[in-house]
């Protein structure tokens, strides 16, 4: 994993599996307070104390095709490389949310990545999860919703190319706007 | 037209579209169509498999074959990422391993075009992660 956005994916992919039907994913940067958070929220099937307790161990999976899973711990990782942790709540039949957080200016700190590209090859894959993005900067938040572009269009997936081309392009320039550092992939 | 800011700009560009080509036909044929599901684990993010998913998404619609791409989970070929697996309509599933740029453009314009078989084929006893449990 070279970017943050690829984690995200990554993890995110424990949420569709958890059966979620709502992901929220948040990412916010403060050059404030040298803070770069991400929040993964879904409202699946959640996880018992004991799985919750073991989850960042390597050698823990729930699937079964081979005995590890290394999502979580290479975000936790990446986390405790850039100064910061990486926490989770999970309740069973509440859902799940993990949040990372990394220090912003730290020189081990990933760049985010392609965000937008993130998002859309999600809504691409998954038209029956809702997907809710907020990104929130020092200088302003910007909020897409995967409900709200299939409701205002009208659609019920999102199969069509030039659409998701547009909506990348859309959210690339609203995370311009608020000075965010991943858009445009950099 | 300028900057997409809003969803009323998408909106739109949309019709803008629209007004162009509104003949083409966007209802899949669940008979005729090609699947595709490209390995979303770990493995396949990390072996680069979002760039193949969005090519693979881009030339479909480039190339005007009609196909639906998705994700799945890691079919336990991790050495072999990113892999992606293809059901041609009335055929059984095959598995590429290795995929990078060129062979899935090879995959697009001979196995899926053409239903000849390229290199890098993963042999068949597989399981999916959703066919299991």
């Amino acid at each position: 994993m070279i970017t943050l956005a690829l984690n995200i994916l990554d993890i995110v992919q424990n949420s569709i599996s958890a059966m979620a039907t709502e992901i929220a994913v948040e990412v916010t940067e403060s050059a404030a307070v040298d803070l770069m958070k991400i929040t993964v929220k879904d409202n699946g099937r959640g996880m018992s104390q004991d799985l919750l307790s073991r989850v960042t161990d390597p050698f823990v999976t729930t699937r079964k095709t081979r005995r590890i899973g290394l999502g979580i711990p290479l975000l936790k990782y990446h986390a405790n490389l850039a100064g910061g942790d990486l926490e989770i709540q999970s309740g069973e039949g509440i859902g799940t949310t993990l949040s990372a957080t990394l220090k912003l200016q730290h020189p081990d700190r990933q760049p985010l990545g392609d965000l937008a590209g993130m998002m859309t090859i999600l809504m691409t894959a998954n038209p029956g999860i809702d997907f809710l993005y907020t990104h929130k900067t020092d200088m302003g938040e910007y909020c897409f919703s995967s409900r709200e572009v299939m409701e205002y269009l009208g659609i019920t997936d999102f199969s069509d190319v030039s659409l998701l081309t547009d909506i990348r392009e859309m959210m690339n320039n609203n995370l311009e706007d608020i000075g965010a550092s991943g858009f445009n992939g950099e | 037209m300028s900057q997409i800011k809003s969803l009323a700009d998408l909106r739109k560009k949309r019709e803008e579209i629209k007004a162009e080509m509104d003949t083409r036909i966007k209802a899949i044929d669940p008979e005729n169509h090609v699947q595709i599901k490209v390995a979303m684990a770990t493995c396949g993010i990390a072996a680069g498999a979002k760039e193949i998913m969005e090519f693979f998404v881009e030339q479909l619609d480039r190339r005007n074959i009609q196909g639906v791409v998705t994700q799945t989970g890691c079919m336990g070929y991790c050495y072999a990422e990113p892999t992606v697996e293809i059901t041609l309509p009335g055929r059984e599933p095959v598995v590429y391993g290795f995929v990078d740029l060129k062979r899935a453009d090879q995959i697009i314009e001979k196995y899926i075009k053409e239903g000849e078989l390229i290199d890098g084929i993963i042999p068949v006893n597989y399981e999916t992660i959703d066919s299991k449990e």
